[in-house]
C-alpha cells in the first residue's frame, strides 16, 4: 500500500520541515485558478500561472528584469517633487504611508525609469509598480513620465510606458489631477519629436491613468485579461444597477471594441516589442 | 433647494416676507420690524458665508439654483449657434457647445450642462458626459483653431459618466484626447469652473491658458463622498474628506492650481444669477483681451509650462 508514502510522508515532512522552509515565500496561490504554485517555477515562467496561463502582476523591478536583454538596464533616479503638498491625513498620515511604501518597495514612488535594449533596440521604459500605493499617480509619477520622455528625447529613442495603476493618488488632491495634463505634455513632446511612444497596459489600468497618457500611445499593447477602464466595475454597477458581464473591461473586450491594437501573451511580448521597435527605429533604408 | 445651514436665513426671509405682506396698510412699527429683521438677516448671511466649511461649499457648488451653462449663454453671450454631434457616433447633450459673441468677439464656447428640471436633467444626463461629449468638444476646439477664435469652457460636472456604453466607446481615450487637444490648439483657452469640477470629466475641457473658479465652486480629483468611502471606508466621513482634499477655490488658488477666483454675490451665485454671470463676463473679457495678443506658439508654450509646473519642488 502506498497509503503511507502518499499521505503520511507529506504530512510528516510538513511537520518536520515547517521550521526552516516557510511555505509563504516558496509557494504562492494563483489568484485565478487558486492552484498552489512553486515560486521558482512561477518566476521561470515570468509570473504566468503554469496551470491556467493567468498573467500575475509583476513589480516594476520584475518587469524591467524580464523585458530588457539579459535583464540588464540602467535605472534613472526619480525626480524630486513636493512630497505631501496637502499635509493629507485620513485614517493615517500620507507622509507615514509614503514612508511605509518606500521601505517596502525600496523605491521612492510608484514607477521606475530605465534605459536598455530589447533585442538590441534601445529604448526608455517607465514601469509602474502596483505594490506602491496601487500604482497611483501623484506628482512624482507625473514628473517621472516627463523625465522618461525627456530621456527618450535626449537619446532620440522610443519610450515605452508599462501601466499598472488604480488611477489618481487621492492623497495629493487636485495636484494628482493636474498630472493628467502634465503627462499629456510629455506625450506631446514625443509626438512633436517624431519619436514612438508605446504603451503596455497591464492589470489593472484605470481612472486618471487610463484617461491620460495610458490611452494616448501610438501603439497600445495589453496583457491577456488585464482590467482596463475609466470607471471601476463597482461604480458602474451601482450607477446602472446591473451586473456587468465577466469579460467587461478586459483587454480582450477592449480589443473587440477597437480601443487597443493587440493583446500579447507575456511569453511573446519581448519578440513582439522587438519587431515593433525594429520597424520604427529603422524606418529608412 | 434648501441647504441645512441656510435654514436660519430662509426662516428670516420668510418672516420678512410675511411681515411685508402685513405692512401693506403702512404701519410704521411693522416697517421698523422688517428693517431690523433685514439687518439681522444680512448679518447672518454674511456670517454664514464668511465661515463656510469645505463641505458646505460642496453643497453650494451643487445647488440646483446656481446658474448653469444655459444661463451663461443667455446672460453673457449673443447670437449663440449651437453645434451638435461628434461626427463619429452620436450627440451627447451633457456638453453643449457652439459659436457665440461675447462683447465684440466671436468665441467657441462649450461646457457641461446639468439641466434644471427632471426632463432637462435626463436630457443632459445630469451633466455627466459620454465619450461623444468629449469628442464633440475636441471637434469644436479644432474648428476654433481653424477659425482662429478663442475657446471658452464652462466646467460644471460631477464627473464623466460611468456607464457600460461609455466604457466600450472609450471614455478614457476620449478624455485623454480632449486634454491633448486643449494642450495643442493654437488659440487661447479660458476655463471657468462655475460649480463642480469633477475629476477627469472636468480637466478634459479645463486644460486652459487661464483657469478661473467662482468663489464657491469646487474642483477635485474625486468627490468627497467617494474619497471618504475609499480612504476612510465610510461615506459618512465626507466632511472630513472635503476638508482634507483642499477642493475650495481659495485653497486651490493658494496652491497655484488655479489662476483666479471670481467673486460671487453675498450668499452665493444661487441668490443672484445675473450678478454672478456679469462678474464672470468681466473676468473673462479681461483674460481674452490679453490672451488674444499672444501668438499660437506662445499660447501652447504657456499651457505646457503651466501644467509641467504643477507640484514641482518650489
Ligand atoms: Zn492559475
Amino acid at each position: 500500500m502506498n497509503w503511507i508514502s502518499n499521505y503520511v510522508r507529506p504530512k510528516l515532512r510538513a511537520l518536520v520541515g515547517a521550521k526552516n522552509e516557510t511555505p509563504e515565500n516558496l509557494w504562492t496561490k494563483c489568484p485565478k485558478c487558486e492552484q498552489m504554485l512553486f515560486m521558482r517555477d512561477l518566476e521561470r515562467n515570468h509570473y504566468v500561472c503554469t496551470n491556467c496561463d493567468h498573467h500575475l502582476r509583476m513589480s516594476a523591478e520584475q518587469r524591467l528584469k524580464f523585458l530588457f536583454d539579459e535583464g540588464q538596464y540602467k535605472e534613472i533616479d526619480l525626480p524630486e517633487a513636493q512630497n505631501d503638498p496637502l499635509k493629507f491625513k485620513d485614517t493615517k498620515r500620507y507622509s507615514d504611508r509614503l514612508k511605509t511604501y518606500r521601505d517596502k518597495t525600496k523605491n521612492m514612488d510608484a514607477v521606475r525609469i530605465a534605459t536598455g535594449t530589447i533585442s538590441d533596440e534601445k529604448l526608455v521604459v517607465c514601469a509602474f509598480d502596483f505594490n506602491f500605493m496601487g500604482g497611483s499617480m501623484g506628482i512624482v509619477v507625473g514628473e517621472s513620465i516627463v523625465r522618461a520622455a525627456e530621456e527618450a528625447l535626449r537619446i532620440k529613442k522610443p519610450l515605452l510606458i508599462i501601466t499598472a495603476s488604480g488611477g489618481a493618488r487621492m492623497q495629493e488632491g487636485a495636484f494628482s489631477l493636474m498630472q493628467m495634463p502634465k503627462s499629456m505634455v510629455a506625450v506631446e513632446m514625443m509626438k512633436n519629436a517624431g519619436l514612438p511612444y508605446l504603451v503596455l497596459l497591464t492589470d489593472p489600468t484605470t481612472g486618471g491613468v487610463s484617461a491620460s497618457f495610458a490611452m494616448a500611445g501610438d501603439i497600445a499593447i495589453a496583457e491577456p485579461e488585464a482590467m482596463i477602464g475609466f470607471a471601476g466595475r463597482r461604480v458602474i454597477e451601482e450607477t446602472i444597477r446591473e451586473k456587468l458581464p465577466d469579460n467587461f473591461q478586459t483587454a480582450e473586450h477592449l480589443l473587440e471594441h477597437g480601443m487597443i491594437d493587440m493583446v500579447v501573451h507575456r511569453h511573446e511580448l519581448r519578440a513582439k516589442l522587438s519587431r515593433i521597435l525594429r520597424l520604427l527605429n529603422q524606418r529608412h533604408a | 433647494m434648501l441647504l441645512d445651514f441656510e435654514k436660519p436665513i430662509t426662516e428670516l426671509d420668510q418672516k420678512i416676507h410675511e411681515l411685508s405682506q402685513m405692512s401693506s396698510d403702512g404701519k410704521i412699527d411693522i416697517l421698523q420690524d422688517i428693517s431690523n429683521l433685514q439687518k439681522k438677516r444680512d448679518k447672518l448671511l454674511h456670517e454664514v458665508y464668511e465661515n463656510l466649511t469645505p463641505f458646505q461649499k460642496v453643497q453650494i457648488a451643487r445647488h440646483t439654483d446656481r446658474p448653469h451653462f444655459k444661463d451663461y449663454i443667455k446672460h453673457m453671450t449673443s447670437d449663440f449657434v449651437e453645434m451638435s454631434g461628434d461626427r463619429l457616433f452620436g450627440e451627447d447633450a451633457a456638453i453643449i457647445g457652439g459659436l457665440a459673441r461675447i462683447n465684440d468677439r466671436t468665441v467657441m464656447i462649450m461646457g457641461h450642462e446639468k439641466g434644471s428640471d427632471i426632463d432637462s436633467r435626463l436630457k443632459h444626463n445630469f451633466g455627466m458626459p459620454l465619450p461623444e461629449g468629449y469628442r464633440k468638444a475636441q471637434r469644436l476646439m479644432r474648428l476654433a483653431e481653424q477659425y482662429q477664435i478663442p475657446i471658452v469652457t464652462i466646467v460644471d460636472t460631477a464627473g464623466a459618466y460611468p456607464g457600460m456604453g461609455a466604457e466600450e466607446r472609450g471614455q478614457s481615450e476620449a478624455i485623454a484626447k480632449s486634454i491633448e487637444t486643449c494642450l495643442s490648439v493654437s488659440v487661447p483657452i479660458v476655463s471657468i469652473i462655475i460649480g463642480e469640477g469633477g475629476s477627469g470629466g472636468a480637466i478634459a475641457i479645463a486644460t486652459g491658458n487661464k483657469v478661473m473658479m467662482l468663489e464657491h465652486a469646487i474642483y477635485s480629483v474625486i468627490s468627497p463622498e467617494g474619497c471618504a468611502s475609499i480612504l476612510w471606508r465610510s461615506r459618512d466621513k465626507k466632511e472630513e474628506a472635503a476638508e482634507a482634499q483642499k477642493l475650495t477655490a481659495q485653497d486651490l488658488k493658494r496652491l497655484d492650481i488655479i489662476d483666479q477666483i471670481i467673486p460671487e454675490p453675498l450668499g452665493g451665485a444661487h441668490r443672484d444669477v445675473k450678478k454672478t454671470i456679469l462678474n464672470v463676463k468681466a473676468a473673462l473679457n479681461k483674460e481674452l483681451d490679453s490672451l488674444t495678443k499672444l501668438s499660437g506658439s506662445a499660447l501652447k508654450n504657456q499651457r505646457a509650462k503651466k501644467y509641467l509646473q504643477m507640484g514641482k519642488k518650489t
